[in-house]
């Protein structure tokens, strides 16, 4: 089976995916000619051509809203934004339109559309080339986001978000881009649920909850604990909206320990969903507080790599915030 | 198209000016009807709201010529249809019924926009390709552009003719929509009823230029302006922008220089920014004034087919608001239908 890394596992998917449907069209900032800054779809433009492998002006609002308008005549865009801190000006297409066009036509218009968001820290992008923006989006019905760790989960998911009637963001970390390689099969049109999380590695002393590039964080820290006798279990949630509670409680109630680790700012961030939820239906299992280890309150990820390294939970960060749950 | 803003009362002369645009008579009857239908439907909506029977009516009175004028040039169930909240009787030529929009009025199940969901005035219809619109203006025109552009990949001859208000163009999305309508040469028709107001806010505090139309120029295609309240000098360039966008030569962008005659809304109070004189001049060279002039000059409009008009009119009408009024509400359980697909 072939090992790629995560671009190379989004670029094949979706040059495989435009061969098979004549429906998708790629639209975004220097997709076409250029291939995307990050690569994602480089050589499509000269094998599908301009009209569904778009260029456009940096306009953010208009390539999310051309999209929904291209959706409502019967194709299947995938608009992609450069960087997901520069999502901010389509915030009015995704949420007041997108996301609400099959609640508010009641049930008759739809926008299958999925909006390909690269996000996270850790690759000196500093304020504006770094951030995470899941919270904003997951708080809103109508909207999936999908957040795959790893390129196995990547194609699947990216394939399942393709099949959906509905707007999906689909949320690809860069830092773990090039950094988490993974098999692969080849020919074969395998998906992966959205809505489903997944125990990447089982554990029986502590649950950790994680996403992106705090995933991969995660099972390093886990991998290195269990040297010293501590046993983590690390979930994968791959999808915010829908959110898996099953997985999610299952994990708490036989661990009785969760530690949720993301790299927003901790307030308000998407963890605190997950905290909520294991308070209220799993209270009875816990053995101690649930935990959050995120990125600090301060608007944005700074540039300077001491300032950076500071932001981000790494993986000596996880296993102490691992550790002291074990203990507790 | 070079209708300036001083001409808007003399279009009155007696000459034959729909045969040589290649409308009939009964073209010509049925857009008369459309508007009458249209005005008198608005005015029973804020009769009902008066009477406490609905909790809110936006309209369009006033804007009636800009809007038949224009959607008359489109194919119904074919070209697309984005109105804004105004559009009564866009949404009425793109083929929804008085039943359909009373039923919104109503916020009943039975609503084709939005089954009692939105407030009134957000049109939408899937089966005559009548967009479901939102209340924050301008983000239909980005939509728009996106439905024109799908149409030029799929190799379709599909025309999107957009509208909104002239307080839409100080957004943003009417800005990047034009542009990327203009780069891909778009299917796209946008039409612009300037009605002077964004609520409250007078036209020369909302835009240091003359006409929306001059924007066009930025954008690398046409703007023409229009006279709003003459159905036929509107229908003459939406004609001409819709064989263009079908053509393949690109988009226009037609401002309709027209007037609301009523309040923004049933909640709004005029008199704090407007003179009642202004409106009420307003009122005597109305669209359905206008046209009503045009067809008798042309011995199209008898007096008996008027009183045949007026009746027809208020029987549709009253059809409408009966039948809306005794149909059923949505069911409370229904509110969590429809936030995604339902799977089988």
């Amino acid at each position: 089976m072939p090992v790629k890394t995560i671009i190379q596992t989004v670029r094949d998917t979706l040059h495989e995916e435009m061969a098979r449907d004549e429906t998708i069209m790629i639209l975004g900032e220097d997709v076409g000619l250029a291939g995307g800054v990050f690569g994602a779809t480089k050589g499509l433009q000269a094998e599908f051509g301009e009209m569904r492998v778009m260029d456009t002006p940096l306009a953010e609002s208009v390539i999310i809203g051309a999209a929904i308008g291209a959706a409502l005549n019967g194709l299947k865009p995938i608009p992609e934004i450069q960087f997901a801190d520069f999502i901010l000006p389509a915030f009015d297409q995704v949420v007041s339109e997108a996301a609400r066009m099959r609640y508010r036509s009641n049930g008759t218009w739809n926008v299958p559309m999925v909006m390909r968001v690269p996000w996270g820290g850790g690759i000196h992008g500093a304020l504006y080339h770094s951030q995470s923006v899941e919270a904003f989006f997951a708080h809103v019905p109508g909207l999936k986001v999908v957040v795959p760790s790893d390129p196995y989960d990547t194609a699947g998911l990216l394939r399942s978000a393709i099949d959906d009637p509905d707007p999906v963001m689909f949320m690809e970390h860069k830092k773990t881009y090039r950094l988490v390689k993974g098999e692969v099969p080849d020919g074969d049109r395998y998906t992966v649920p959205i809505g489903k999380a997944e125990v990447k590695r089982e554990g029986t002393d502590v649950s950790v909850f994680a996403y992106g590039l705090m995933l991969y964080n995660s099972l390093q820290a886990a991998d290195a604990l269990a040297a010293q006798g501590v046993s983590a279990e690390v979930v994968d949630l791959r999808s915010l909206q829908p959110l898996d509670r099953d997985t999610i409680l299952e994990s708490v109630r036989k661990t009785g320990k969760a530690l949720i680790v993301y790299e927003d700012n901790l307030t308000g961030g998407f963890g605190a969903e997950i905290a909520a939820t294991i308070a209220q239906e799993a209270f009875d299992s816990l053995d101690a507080p649930v935990r959050r280890l995120a990125g600090p309150d301060v608007p944005a990820m700074p540039y300077a790599h001491t300032l950076e390294d500071q932001f981000l939970p790494d993986i000596e960060k996880i296993a102490t915030e691992i550790r002291l749950l074990a203990e507790y | 198209m070079a209708t300036t803003d001083q001409d808007l009362t003399t279009a009155t002369s007696m000459e034959d000016r729909h045969t040589p645009l290649g409308l009939s008579e009964e073209d010509l009857k049925r857009m008369y009807y459309t508007m009458v239908l249209a005005r008198s439907l608005d005015e029973r909506m804020w009769i009902l709201n008066r009477q406490g029977k609905v909790a809110f009516v936006i309209s369009g009175q006033g804007q009636e010529g800009a809007q038949v004028g224009s959607a008359y040039a489109l194919r119904p169930d074919k070209d697309f249809f984005l109105p804004y909240y105004r559009d009564l009787t866009v949404a009425l030529t793109a083929g929804m019924t008085a039943r359909d929009l009373m039923l919104a009025l109503f916020a009943k199940a039975e609503d084709p926009a939005s089954g009692g969901r939105q407030m009134p005035g957000h049109y939408g219809h899937r089966a005559h390709n009548v967009v479901s619109g939102s209340s924050p203006i301008a983000t239909q025109i980005p939509h728009a552009v996106g439905i024109a552009m799908a149409a030029q990949i799929k190799g379709e001859d599909t025309v999107a003719a957009v509208y909104f208000g002239e307080a839409a163009t100080s957004k943003g999305d009417f800005h990047e929509g034009l542009n990327f309508a203009g780069v891909l040469k778009a299917p796209v028709v946008f039409i612009c009823e300037n009605n002077r107001y964004a609520i409250s806010v007078p036209e020369k505090k909302q835009m240091s230029v003359q006409n929306v139309a001059d924007r066009a120029l930025g954008y690398g295609f046409p703007g023409v302006i229009t006279d709003g309240n003459d159905v036929l000098d509107v229908y003459k360039a939406a004609k001409t922008a819709v064989d263009r966008a079908r053509a393949g030569e690109g988009p226009t962008l037609i401002e309709c220089k027209t007037y609301r005659i009523v309040p923004h809304s049933s909640d709004d109070d005029e008199s704090r920014y407007r003179q009642k004189v202004e409106v009420e001049e307003w009122k005597q060279k109305g669209p359905i004034e206008r046209m009503r002039q045009y067809l008798r000059g042309q011995g199209i409009l008898t007096e008996d087919l008027e009183k045949n008009i007026q009746a027809r009119v208020m029987e549709e009408v009253n059809d409408a608001t009966e039948y809306a009024d005794k149909a059923p509400y949505p069911e409370p359980d229904t509110l969590t239908k429809h936030v995604f697909a339902e799977r089988s």
